[in-house]
């Protein structure tokens, strides 16, 4: 059925009776407008006149101070310091030029000083106090404030500022907040957050002052504040208190960690030590550090081109994010794994001429010590840390059995550590292979995996986590830095409790096995022997040495020969004591040559005092 | 050469529409340099973006409705692709996904859609009028609740109820029946609570603030307290040019664009604003009037429904600004700083403009 055809005319109609009905609704909403502003304007213009022209009211934002770092036993890390700042009011003061003149003959003001001061008194439009001079001495506090009366306008404001009293200590792991940033800002609005930083001018950018922002900045309260026309605040009509932020405390020993970073002497490197048993970090090392203060109010050029240029790299936080082939450390791991999948046992012994090679194969995969260690058993390889034993052992295992294995110690993948920016490392696989070169795994990279070299590499903070799971019987605890945090609001405090990665059960005598190993290569005759002589409680460590350049067939490594930064990184990875283990720990020496004569006395010096309360002398630089 | 160009360029435009028009922006370029703080690089922008608002508004009113009807179709599917990469590819800002690069261009295409809308629609039913039924109005509202979805989805909620309603107005000055319209208002009143948690979290704190503008002081509640402040204090006669002091004092936000009518409403008074009013009732009474003397079916639609959205944007605005809606983000015409709306603003008059003069150019 076709519906009746409209008629043009009664259309025409019904069109001008829709208008003349919308028109009369459009003059009763205006109306209504036209009532609500009468309202405003003429019933309740004296409250808002009050409001707006004798008294204004301004909310003010009352920013809460940010919660304090500690370590576990109570040390500042990071806090709230006063700082004294010089300001002028430009409403107040009647020759600006011939003030800052005057004012030079008391504190320093340099051009740069003035240059800062004429850029923000244009953006402020002349209605607020511009600072002049940040960071008064006390001395230029003091003389000032005899000869105030002599300048109008000009005061003395106190703020409080973030102070990291340790300085180049533990700066990585602490971080530092840092003046919000357009970046900032856009984060924050889409996180709903902007109302919460009105006021607020700093945020954590880095470490744990950026991972726990949220914690440490508090809440923002607010304060209905009456203005005269100036905008000046004359008395307080409502106020919401801020809430502070909470305290954390963290789980570093502030010692521990002054003592490993001293260690390190003018050496590269980076240090983990952990407690294996809950997973918290007592020492968390990058060297060299960098002042956190610098950045607090916005670090000049100068500084910032020496940190950023430097070949050092110290703004790298090379335990987080620093991945690097683990070398020989990886051989207990592959001990334990043989044992495990029952490849070889404990007692199978191997003859090492010196070389590792295919059958048909002229290709040399070689032993670090010329003509070979000679007949090898399990206990061996890892004391004298022979690589033919492994070349082989990894042949036999092929790399998805490896891959499975150090997949279950935390290798190729985020620890879960609580800082912004961790690095994954990399464990390869075939699938991996295929997936990212679309190659087909060759047995050659098999091979060299199994002395830790090739595709593989790990973060330090990897593998001292490994090295904890392996001295916790399997149990991967997740690494965490905060150990309690003190509610400000309550004054209660939440110890953070520990988190289990992952539970892996071996045979005790297998992990019997290997630790032995381990406890042998800080005896005589073992890599670290040096490292180890006369220590009262026992160690169970491994030593590594990673190449940063290949060494082609026929040639010998030549430290001398090399540049600096192409050297071997030196490895060294251990638990202690080795019966009861207290302490796990990594060092790295980037480009430090070998792992047994660079590494393992840093972490010796570490074990001493931590385990003995003992602080070695300063290593010599 | 003097004439012609008058007969090409000023003859088609209607003399109320451009008085009044010419009126109002003579006065917003006089509260803008208040509003702006005195600053004359933002007005002279303001005046660069109404010499291409003007002539926008000039070459649409010497054109044919025709023409334009023709065009309506492909604008609409134009508009739509590109709100679909917008979609896909489109930059966020702030959390919302609005803007389109299009080389050095940065397109708004939700913008665009505020006219192609309406066109389509118009075209639609002006080539459906002699067998207009239930069907054709079922496809119109899909027309019109796909873009606004996509809107919705940037996510601009103020957007999508503009362009959802300059749609409903096509629909209404076509013909929807009353009873559909009644049904529908109040299936829409029962679905308010469902709607509720497809919200964004910003746009439920707008809301519930605007129920309780205190709970909230130094955030969303702060715009419409401080907008209200100003309006209130300016009594019936204002402050004067230049002498508002709300704005003046960073107490008002976004005060050269959305929230403009409060430094106008301190400055101005109460009088002021209603011959602001004034104009903007004049405008809207010559766009009904235009409307009922269109020549066709499109032209009628058209005009009815862009006067209709001029007062749309008005009453929101203000509404807003004076603490009766809730906050959403709509330019107050003719007075709030931006190029982009001014353009769209321009162009629907231009369109009322054509009506009137090709109203006698084709016969039914």
């Amino acid at each position: 059925m076709t519906p009746p055809l409209r008629d043009p005319h009664q259309e025409r109609w019904n069109f001008r009776f829709r208008l003349g009905v919308t028109w009369w609704l459009v003059m009763v909403l205006f109306l209504a407008l036209i009532t609500r502003l009468a309202w405003l304007q003429i019933v309740a213009q004296r409250h808002y006149h009050t409001l707006a022209e004798a008294n204004r009211i301004a909310i003010v934002p009352l920013v809460p101070q940010r919660g304090l770092i500690l370590d576990r036993h109570g040390v500042v890390l990071a806090e709230n310091r006063y700082e004294f700042d010089l300001e002028i009011d430009p409403h107040l003061c009647p020759d600006i030029p011939a003030t800052l003149d005057a004012l030079t003959q008391l504190v320093t003001i340099n051009p740069s000083d003035r240059k800062l001061f004429q850029k923000m008194r244009d953006e402020s439009h002349g209605l607020a106090p511009v600072a002049i001079r940040t960071h008064l001495t006390e001395e230029e506090v003091a003389r000032f404030s005899v000869n105030r009366y002599r300048f109008p306008g000009v005061d003395i404001e106190a703020r409080l500022t973030r102070t990291y009293p340790l300085g180049l200590h533990a700066s990585h792991l602490i971080g530092y907040i840092s003046r919000i940033n357009e970046d900032d800002q856009d984060r924050l609005e889409d996180e709903d957050l902007s109302d919460q930083y009105r006021g607020t001018n700093h945020i954590g950018k880095q470490g744990i002052e950026s991972h726990y922002e949220s914690l440490l900045h508090g809440t923002t309260g607010s304060e209905q504040v009456e203005t005269d026309a100036a905008g000046h605040g004359l008395r307080s009509l409502a106020q919401t208190a801020p809430i502070s932020g909470d305290d954390l405390y963290l789980t570093i020993d502030a010692k521990l960690q002054q003592v490993a970073e001293e260690a390190f002497g003018l050496q590269r490197g980076a240090l983990v030590a952990l407690d294996p048993e809950t997973g918290e970090i007592l020492a968390f090392v990058s060297q060299p550090g960098f002042d956190p203060n610098l950045f607090v109010d916005g670090i000049d050029q100068e500084h910032w081109n020496d940190l950023n240029t430097s070949p050092d790299h110290p703004l790298n936080d090379r335990a987080l994010r620093g991945q690097y082939p683990p070398g020989s450390t990886v051989k207990p791991f592959m001990a334990l794994a043989a044992l495990q999948l029952k490849v070889r046992s404990a007692e199978d012994v191997l003859y090492d001429p010196g070389y590792f090679s295919f059958p048909g194969s002229s290709h040399h995969y070689r032993d670090w010590r010329e003509g070979g260690h000679g007949k090898v058993d399990m206990a061996l390889s890892i004391i004298q840390s022979c690589d033919t034993y492994y070349y082989s052992l990894a042949n036999q295992m092929g790399i998805d059995r490896m891959h499975d294995f150090f997949t279950l110690f935390g290798f190729g993948q985020k620890s879960g550590i609580d800082l912004d920016g961790e690095a994954a490392g990399l464990y390869p696989s075939t699938a991996w292979k295929q997936k990212k070169y679309h190659q087909d795994w060759y047995a050659g990279d098999t091979v060299i995996s199994g002395i830790g070299q090739g595709y593989v590499l790990a973060t330090p903070l990897q593998l001292a986590v490994a090295t904890a799971t392996l001295a916790n019987q399997g149990k991967r605890m997740t690494p965490h830095l905060v150990r309690a945090i003190r509610h400000a609001a309550s004054g209660r405090t939440t110890r953070i409790a520990p988190k289990v990665s992952q539970a892996l059960t071996f045979r005790p005598e297998d992990l019997e096995t290997v630790r032995n190993a381990m406890i042998g290569v800080m005896k005589p005759g073992g890599t670290a022997a040096q490292a180890g002589a006369g220590s009262p409680y026992s160690i169970a460590g491994k030593t590594g040495t990673a190449q940063v350049v290949g060494v082609r067939q026929g040639e010998k490594y030549n430290a001398g020969a090399l540049a600096e930064h192409n050297r071997d990184h030196a490895l060294f990875i251990a638990y202690a004591p080795a019966d009861h283990p207290r302490l796990a720990l990594a060092v790295l020496v980037e480009n430090g040559g070998h792992g047994g004569s660079a590494a393992a006395p840093i972490a010796r010096q570490v074990f001493d005092y931590y385990l003995l309360g003992k602080r070695s002398p300063p290593a010599t630089p | 050469m003097i004439k012609r160009a008058y007969v090409r360029w000023i003859a088609p435009m209607d003399r109320t529409l451009l008085h009044t028009t010419l009126f109002l922006v003579l006065f917003s370029l006089i509260v803008l340099y208040s509003a702006s703080g005195e600053e004359v690089s933002k007005v002279l922008s303001q005046v660069r973006n109404l010499g291409l608002a003007f002539g926008v508004m000039g070459l649409v009113a010497r054109t044919n409705p025709q023409i334009l009807e023709r065009l309506a179709f492909p604008l609409y599917g134009l508009a739509l692709l590109a709100l679909i990469a917008v979609a896909l590819t489109g930059e966020v800002s702030h959390g919302a996904r609005r803007w389109l690069h299009l080389g050095p261009l940065h397109v708004q295409p939700s913008e665009l859609m505020k006219l192609a809308l309406p066109m389509a629609l118009a075209a639609f039913f002006e080539w459906r009028s002699r067998t207009l039924n239930w069907r054709d109005f079922l496809v119109a509202t899909l027309m019109i609740l796909v873009p606004v979805g996509l809107v919705l989805r940037q996510p601009d909620l103020g957007t999508a109820l503009l362009i959802a309603s300059s749609g409903f107005y096509i629909l209404y000055f076509a013909g929807l029946p009353w009873k559909v319209m009644g049904l529908l208002s109040a299936l829409a009143l029962a679905a308010l609570p469902l709607l509720w948690p497809l919200l964004h979290g910003y746009q439920k704190k707008r809301i519930l603030i605007f129920l309780d503008p205190t709970q909230d002081p130094l955030g969303a509640g702060y715009h419409t307290l401080q907008a209200m402040i100003a309006i209130g204090s300016g009594g019936v006669l204002g402050k004067g040019w230049l002498q508002g002091t709300q704005s003046h004092l960073d107490f008002l936000p976004e005060h050269t664009t959305d929230f403009i009518f409060a430094v106008f409403g301190e400055e101005f008074g109460l009088v002021g604003e209603l011959v602001f009013l004034g104009a903007m009732l004049v405008l809207i009474t010559r766009g009904f009037y235009i409307a009922n003397e269109g020549s066709t079916p499109f032209s009628r639609l058209m005009a009815g429904a862009l006067s209709m959205t001029l007062f749309t944007y008005t009453f929101v605005n203000m509404g807003m600004v004076s603490g009766i809606l809730p906050v959403v983000g709509v330019p107050l015409p003719f007075l709030s700083y931006g190029g982009t709306s001014l353009v769209t603003l321009f162009s629907s008059v231009g369109f009322l403009m054509s009506v009137h003069h090709h109203r006698k150019l084709v016969k039914q």
